[in-house]
């Protein structure tokens, strides 16, 4: 009997969830937001969980390569930048904690998911910074390959998702200013910092074009996040869209792509580009890229460092809610 | 894990004179006073606002979405409420 009757309790929700699911996908598109206590399917809750966070963690992780150039900054109007830039990437990184957090994750077990490898990150973040012109290509290739992900993400389905999206991608802007503006001053200053541009163009462009994701073909999670509208573009398009804008502005910067096969395709308007080395997305995805192991260890190195000031502070914050409690009785 | 979590604070700004506090996002704080520089440092990078509120999460009721139609429906069939319900003759002029 028992379990009789949990099975019809079963269908029922079934038959429930079913009404729900069609009601929530009316909604979507509707082009109505879910906002955090609406129903919604738990598939729907696990991605963007998933999403969020890991674009939250990657936010985190990529103030690593870039701070690791503050104190070697050449002037202090790029030093100031660097690190207005740098300090952005941390707010980032804490709008999309929040919005993930919405969904009922904790930012404890978020972090715990980075620190422990069970999450991943952005795998561009897992490449050295070997020269000062490396952060110019970070700020205009990384930084638009970013801004080409992130504008769509504004009309997000999900409205905490989308508003933190808004927020991110009017501060992102100056990022890839700046980055373009320093390579500039570097490729009309001499052959030899024009040469140093050129070798960060060189080692940062394959890596750029795999931010976007496997091809379409071969993603996994496109179809039903664009049914969801979380995703607004497939990873090829997005794709497509960061190699037209950003050809032109390597040519004006007189450097060359480095890609044999890329060509301008006069009908349709597009530059076709080579095959991309899917084996060393999932290389440096699985954790042997040049610099993944450097970057976990920083990470719980900052966590573990920061315990006790955690711990002191809700100490303190304790102290003074009983002291308060004393006098009051 | 085994930590003690740090509690949740939920932001609103003003952004200019005049305007009302808004809803931005939340903060982390181990109390009052730090989750108010948190939110400085998070949500006013670019001088996005004279004044900042930040309350428990904890502290926030709301209305569950589920009854929306209970809570918010009724009015919708109260159209005396509203300013055009009323016929005025037109020589009476704006009113």
């Amino acid at each position: 009997m028992y379990t009789q009757a949990l099975n019809n309790l079963e269908a029922v929700s079934d038959i429930e969830d079913a009404e729900r699911g069609a009601a929530f996908q009316a909604r979507i598109d509707n082009e109505e937001k879910i906002e955090p206590n609406d129903w919604m399917p738990e598939g729907y809750r696990k991605t963007l969980v998933r999403q969020i966070s890991q674009h939250a963690h990657s936010e985190i992780v990529g103030m690593l390569p870039e701070g690791n150039w503050i104190t070697r900054a050449p002037t202090l109007k790029r030093k100031a930048a660097l690190l207005a830039k740098v300090q952005d990437e941390g707010g980032h990184g804490l709008y999309l904690y929040s919005a993930a957090e919405t969904l009922g994750a904790s930012r404890e077990e978020l972090n715990e998911q980075l620190l422990s490898g069970k999450a991943k990150y952005s795998s561009i973040f897992n490449y050295p910074t070997l020269t000062w012109a490396d952060i110019g290509a970070i700020g205009w290739l990384v930084d638009g390959a970013a801004i080409m992900n992130q504008i769509p993400l504004c009309r997000c389905s999900f409205g905490p998702y989308s508003r933190a999206m808004i927020r991110i991608c009017k501060e992102e802007s100056f990022h890839q200013r700046q980055g373009y503006e320093l390579l500039l001053t570097m490729c009309r200053s001499s052959e030899e910092q024009k040469e140093m541009v050129q070798d960060a163009l060189n080692r940062w462009w394959w890596p750029s074009l795999m931010m976007f994701g496997p091809s379409d073909k071969d993603s996994q999670h496109s179809a039903q996040s664009m049914a969801w509208k979380i995703k607004r573009f497939t990873n090829d398009e997005l794709r497509q869209k960061f190699v037209d804008a950003t050809v032109p502005q390597a040519h004006y910067l007189g450097l060359t792509i480095p890609d044999a096969d890329l060509k301008l395709n006069e009908e349709t308007g597009h530059w076709e580009y080579g095959e991309i080395d899917w084996s060393e997305f999932a290389r440096v995805l699985k954790g042997d890229g040049p610099c993944n192991k450097q970057r976990m260890k920083a990470r719980q190195k900052a966590h573990e460092d920061g315990a006790w000031v955690r711990e002191a502070a809700l100490a303190y914050s304790e102290k003074k809610k009983s002291r308060r409690g004393q006098q009051a009785a | 894990m085994s930590e003690k979590t740090t509690p949740l604070w939920e932001v609103f700004i003003r952004s200019r004179n005049g305007m009302a506090h808004r809803h931005v996002g939340s903060v982390h704080a181990a109390d009052a006073e730090m989750a108010l520089q948190a939110a400085r440092d998070v949500y006013t990078r670019r001088g996005e606002g004279l004044s900042i509120w930040v309350v428990p999460s904890a502290e926030i009721v709301a209305s569950d979405p589920g009854s929306k139609d209970m809570m918010f429906e009724p009015t919708g069939t109260k159209i005396y409420r509203h300013p055009t319900f009323y016929d005025i003759p037109e020589e009476v002029g704006n009113m």
